[in-house]
């Protein structure tokens, strides 16, 4: 039952001190490569809303198609405690998730107890829901501008108006959610949500709540958009309501797919990076670079939906193979 | 009778749309029996199952276990309260290792549920008990296997290993012979003799031969009613089931 990371004690695994340290030292190389420290900050900030959106699809096997609404919800919380509450970065990020949580807490209320296609109807006509009100509710969000000029303000007295404290900043606030969320899936709880994804009417005749893991799981996960929802729009210094809109809300799907979160922890961190990738490097050759990812998209579904996190994992198992049971190879070569 | 029957079904009545399935059962379970339900195919014993255990809420009448009513309680309700069943189809957690699926059912376990912090690899009581619950039936040594890939008997066993490790007081099995061969049959006949011991048991089974070894009493079920009852001494005498395809068989 043991993963392949190896846990270092309760919290920590090898995986998550190697992830760590590469994602650490980007800021020292990313200008090296061409690229700029911005892009640092926007890709922790997906990997963040991308690992709480796993929780649900990967994890516990519910897609939502309107988690925008909540990263959304998190941006303007966050923009709006900003400009009417107090400047400071720790009661803004903690009204951000405290927002998306209720907000995804009201919803995950009227769709808990529902299951395959209906949850997800129903994840996006909220999700709509929300978009449309952030449009239209000039007085609150500023309509289809948003928000303007949200302040970075300063942590401990140094500025966040460099983005490389803002990517440390972000990183902080990424090694939580990595560490809450890898203890998380590996508690009771954790067991329990996965055994859902795969029968939830078993899950019932065992005893299990079912209707209120959904519950939790969806509130978790939207309440973690909102986190990122909320560095979101410091970052941008602005909240607007694209990133609610259903076809921003489909790229953290893809994102978490691409990468892998159907078989990997680590799934929807790689799927931001290629997505984030994608986007600067395709999109410096060609306009139409998103219509080169979303046939990208469309492979893997079709030939590997585990994604690359998968792809991986079966380059690493064959290795194994090989080099463990040289004897069985012939059994094995005749089973394929 | 002097003690009341441990689970009883009074006067249920389920239809879906015009179609009534059952029209009007009366069940009742003694402590500590082995009863079989039979009857041929359509009859209405499956749906039967799922009133009782919570899956369907009946149109009319009352369930009753251990002397409370639990009609139309949701399954979780019904199974935390000591009820547990297995499926005619298998059901179990395909991804899970065998283990994993036994330990999922173990009740330290789902007490724990809602902890998000603990490991659940570190306990061994609950994991200790899981392992218990294969090897009783049968399943030792392949406690890593993942459940997909076990044999159709195997996964047969895991099915009922699932429903016992949430330690019932009643244990409700629907059809645990199906499909499976002669070899696993005569295994399964030595555990449901052995869990005869411990549980009070309803099966419902098509092959009649395995229950009329193994009940205590046997309720015939057919269009909708229970149409005969007894030990599988009377029922065997029983002029229904001697003019009936099951006589037959028996």
């Amino acid at each position: 039952m043991a993963g392949i990371g190896g846990p270092i004690g309760h919290w920590i695994t090898r995986e998550m001190v190697i992830a760590f340290a590469v994602i650490f030292s980007i800021p020292f190389w990313i200008n090296a490569v061409g690229l700029y420290q911005y892009l640092g900050v926007e890709i922790l900030i997906w990997m963040i809303y991308a690992l709480g959106f796993n929780l649900l699809l990967g994890y516990t096997g519910k897609p939502s198609f309107g988690h925008g609404a909540y990263f959304g919800i998190g941006a303007y919380a966050f923009g709006l405690a900003q400009q009417h509450v107090v400047v400071n970065v720790w009661i803004g990020i903690g009204i951000a998730i405290l927002a998306a949580t209720l907000a995804g807490a009201m919803v995950a209320a009227f769709i808990s107890h529902r299951r395959g296609i209906y949850f997800a109807l129903m994840t996006i006509a909220f999700g709509q829901v929300f978009w449309f009100a952030a449009v239209k509710w000039h007085a609150l969000t500023g309509g289809e501008d948003g928000l303007q000029n949200i302040p970075r303000p300063d942590v401990f007295s140094i500025s966040l108006k460099d983005n490389e404290a803002l990517f440390y900043l972000a990183f902080f606030f990424f090694v939580l959610v990595v560490i809450a969320l890898w203890r998380l899936i590996h508690s009771p709880f954790g067991k329990v949500i996965k055994a859902i994804k795969q029968n939830e009417m078993r899950a019932g005749f065992i005893g299990y709540n079912v209707r209120l893991f959904k519950f939790m799981v969806f509130t978790i996960s939207a309440g973690i958009a909102g986190l990122a929802g909320g560095l979101f729009a410091m970052a941008q210094g602005s909240a607007y309501p694209d990133v609610m809109s259903l076809h921003v809300s489909g790229l953290v799907v893809m994102m978490t797919l691409i990468g892998g979160g159907f078989v990997s922890f680590w799934g929807p961190v790689l799927g931001t990076v290629i997505f984030f990738l994608a986007r600067d490097i395709l999109g410096v050759l060609t306009e139409t670079w998103l219509l080169w990812y979303g046939l990208m998209f469309i492979v893997v579904v079709m030939f590997k939906p585990e994604g690359l996190a998968g792809i991986w994992q079966d380059l690493t198992r064959t290795r194994v193979s090989k080099s463990e049971s040289v004897d069985t190879s012939l059994i094995s070569s005749a089973r394929r | 009778m002097t003690v009341a029957p441990l689970f009883e079904a009074r006067h249920i009545h389920k239809r879906f749309g015009d179609q009534v399935v059952l029209e009007e059962i009366n069940l009742a379970f003694e402590e500590g029996e082995l009863s079989g339900i039979m009857g041929p195919n359509g009859a209405g014993k499956t749906t039967c199952f799922n009133v009782l255990t919570g899956r369907y809420k009946p149109d009319r009448g009352q369930v009753i276990f251990a002397g409370e009513p639990i009609t139309g309680l949701p399954p979780r309700v019904i199974a935390q309260k000591g009820v547990s069943r297995s499926f005619q189809l298998i059901n179990l957690f395909d991804e899970y290792s065998a283990l994993e699926n036994v330990l999922i059912a173990v009740p330290q376990v789902r007490n724990r549920g809602f902890n998000m912090i603990r490991n659940i690899e570190q306990d061994t009581a609950a994991i200790d008990k899981a392992a218990l619950v294969l090897e009783r039936v049968g399943l030792k040594g392949k406690e890593n296997e993942p459940s997909d890939q076990l044999s159709y008997g195997d996964r047969r066993a895991l099915e009922i290993a699932v429903a016992l490790a949430t330690e019932p007081r009643i244990l409700f099995l629907d059809e645990p012979t199906s499909g499976i061969g002669i070899e696993a049959m005569a295994r399964l006949a030595e555990l449901v003799q052995e869990l005869k011991r411990t549980y009070t048991m309803i099966i419902i089974e098509h092959d009649m031969k395995f229950l009329f070894d193994l009940a205590d009493r046997i309720s015939v079920v057919h269009w909708g009613q229970v149409i005969a009852e007894g030990t599988p001494d009377e029922l065997r005498a029983n002029k229904w089931v001697k003019s009936s395809n099951l006589g037959k068989l028996v």
